[in-house]
């Protein structure tokens, strides 16, 4: 359990530090991220109470495309110069191999959460009334979203194709993420009147089952 | 594959198909029949004010929409078995099994989805109603496939694509159970009624008429697998047989020029 923390960190460690130094996440996707709340905006003509009241939908669906760029550009960093190889022959475990890049791949998406919530209270005049609710969903929400995006970019990163495949493989896989914590969010932004405790108890379900799922199947995708 | 040594006459058909097809042919005729001429159609008469009421004649695409339903579970839970079998054996058979099972299972399910639509329009006054959980999920059940599929044809090599697939598929029928049991579990947020079969609630001939929907389609889609089945084995013997084929003629080029015949020897190195 030991061993598997460590590589664990060593591996979110290194996609971290290589997302420090080249900044993909500061320079395109935190901006297409807000670009994609403004496209929201403009096309709901700028109606202050719609875009209120759909706030929550609006940022789960940017986090989830945010969210694809996230995964592919995971993806992308293994695949230079075949990396991945060189990270099955280390010997690490394919489980603490799948935990290491999840959870670097959540730290993005948790960074990308924050701005987009300074997004919508800024943009949409939306508040926050229960904080608890809004970072515990964040970060149930996060996991799930990352441990999905993690396994299936690696599916898709096999076969050639991934920047179109990804999309379609990992969204509707995604869609009780996003239907949870849109509910979530309806309450802890005062958007509508759910028991967002409730739903955050199935996203922590979620969480956990994807988690799983992943740790078990990446073996099978990376042995060859 | 000495399925391929017949090379001048290949098909899918074989007697046992033939048969089946026939007779889910004859099926078909006979629940057209039933569904159209021997049945009547769904018209109930309000106690006080006497006005009539029921599904009419958009009953009568039950008998294809329940026998989808039911199929294209069936399908898609022999899909996840063929590739959990996958997982276990690593043979192709099993992985051929489970591509034709999603790919018929995603036809029978796009029916569903589709005769459910038409027969929604004047039953429940929608093509389409969001706040159902049976639609929602009927339709993530189909998209998750439709991934699966797509997985299948971006691969150059079936091979390559067998690993990823199968996990698919496994995570994909998760929801099979969350669409079947949607309708007990949330039985505020659905338009579909709760399941008539097993209660029992319908009329003698119109239960056997569905009954009967339920065996034909089922000939029908067993037929569609066989085929597909076969179809994706000589797609797999084509891959083998191609590279047999090209180290052969490599070797013929090799014999007639008196050369040893090792193959990756051209003409030019000999």
């Amino acid at each position: 359990m030991r061993e598997v923390l460590a590589d664990l960190s060593l591996v979110a460690a290194k996609d971290l530090r290589i997302e420090f130094r080249s900044r993909v996440l500061a320079n395109q996707v935190a901006p297409f991220a807000l670009l994609v709340l403004v496209l929201f905006g403009v096309a709901l003509d700028a109606d202050q109470r719609t875009l209120r009241s759909f706030a929550p939908g609006l940022f789960w669906v940017a986090v989830l495309l945010c969210a694809l760029l996230a995964v592919q550009r995971s993806v992308a960093v293994e695949r230079a110069d075949d990396a991945v190889v060189g990270l099955r022959l280390s010997g690490m475990s394919p489980a603490a191999l799948f935990l290491g890049k999840a959870t670097a791949v959540l730290v993005q998406l948790l960074v990308l959460e924050v701005l987009l919530t300074g997004g919508i209270i800024v943009l949409y005049r939306s508040s926050v009334e229960d904080v608890a609710l809004l970072v515990l969903t964040g970060l149930a929400a996060g996991v799930a979203v990352a441990a999905a995006g993690t396994l299936y970019g690696a599916m898709a990163a096999g076969l050639g194709v991934s920047e179109t495949l990804l999309p379609i493989l990992l969204l509707p896989v995604l869609a009780p993420v996003l239907i949870g914590a849109t509910r979530a969010f309806d309450d802890a932004l005062g958007a509508a009147a759910v028991d967002g405790w409730a739903w955050l108890v199935l996203l922590a379900g979620l969480a956990v089952v994807l988690t799983l799922v992943g740790a078990l199947a990446y073996r099978v995708l990376v042995e060859d | 594959m000495d399925i391929m040594a017949t090379e001048s006459r290949i098909t899918t058909g074989s007697r046992g198909t033939r048969l089946l097809g026939l007779a889910a042919l004859a099926g078909v005729l006979a629940l057209l029949v039933f569904a159209f001429v021997l049945t009547d159609p769904d018209v109930r008469t309000h106690p006080t004010s006497g006005e009539e009421f029921g599904q009419f004649d958009a009953v009568r695409l039950l008998y294809l929409h329940v026998p989808m339903a039911i199929l294209t579970y069936a399908a898609y839970a022999l899909c996840a078995a063929a590739s959990a079998g996958y997982l276990l054996r690593r043979t192709p058979w099993w992985d051929v099994t489970a591509h034709a099972a999603a790919e018929v299972g995603t036809l029978a399910c796009a029916l569903v989805l589709v005769t459910g639509s038409i027969w929604g329009r004047p039953v429940w006054n929608t093509w389409w109603e969001w706040g159902d959980v049976r639609l929602m999920t009927t339709l993530l059940l189909f998209l998750l496939f439709l991934g699966y599929l797509a997985l299948r044809r971006a691969a150059v090599d079936p091979e390559s694509a067998a690993r990823p697939a199968a996990v698919v598929a496994l995570v994909a029928v998760l929801d099979i159970p969350l669409v079947n049991r949607s309708v007990e579990w949330w039985e505020n947020r659905t338009l579909h009624q709760k399941s008539t079969l097993t209660e029992l609630k319908i009329e003698d001939l119109t239960l056997f008429t569905l009954v009967l929907g339920i065996v034909v389609f089922g000939l029908v889609v067993t037929w569609l697998l066989l085929h597909r089945f076969r179809v994706g084995w000589l797609e797999r013997a084509e891959v083998t047989h191609g590279i047999d084929r090209a180290i052969a003629e490599r070797r013929g080029v090799a014999s007639t020029t008196g050369v040893d015949s090792t193959v990756g020897q051209t003409r030019e190195e000999s």
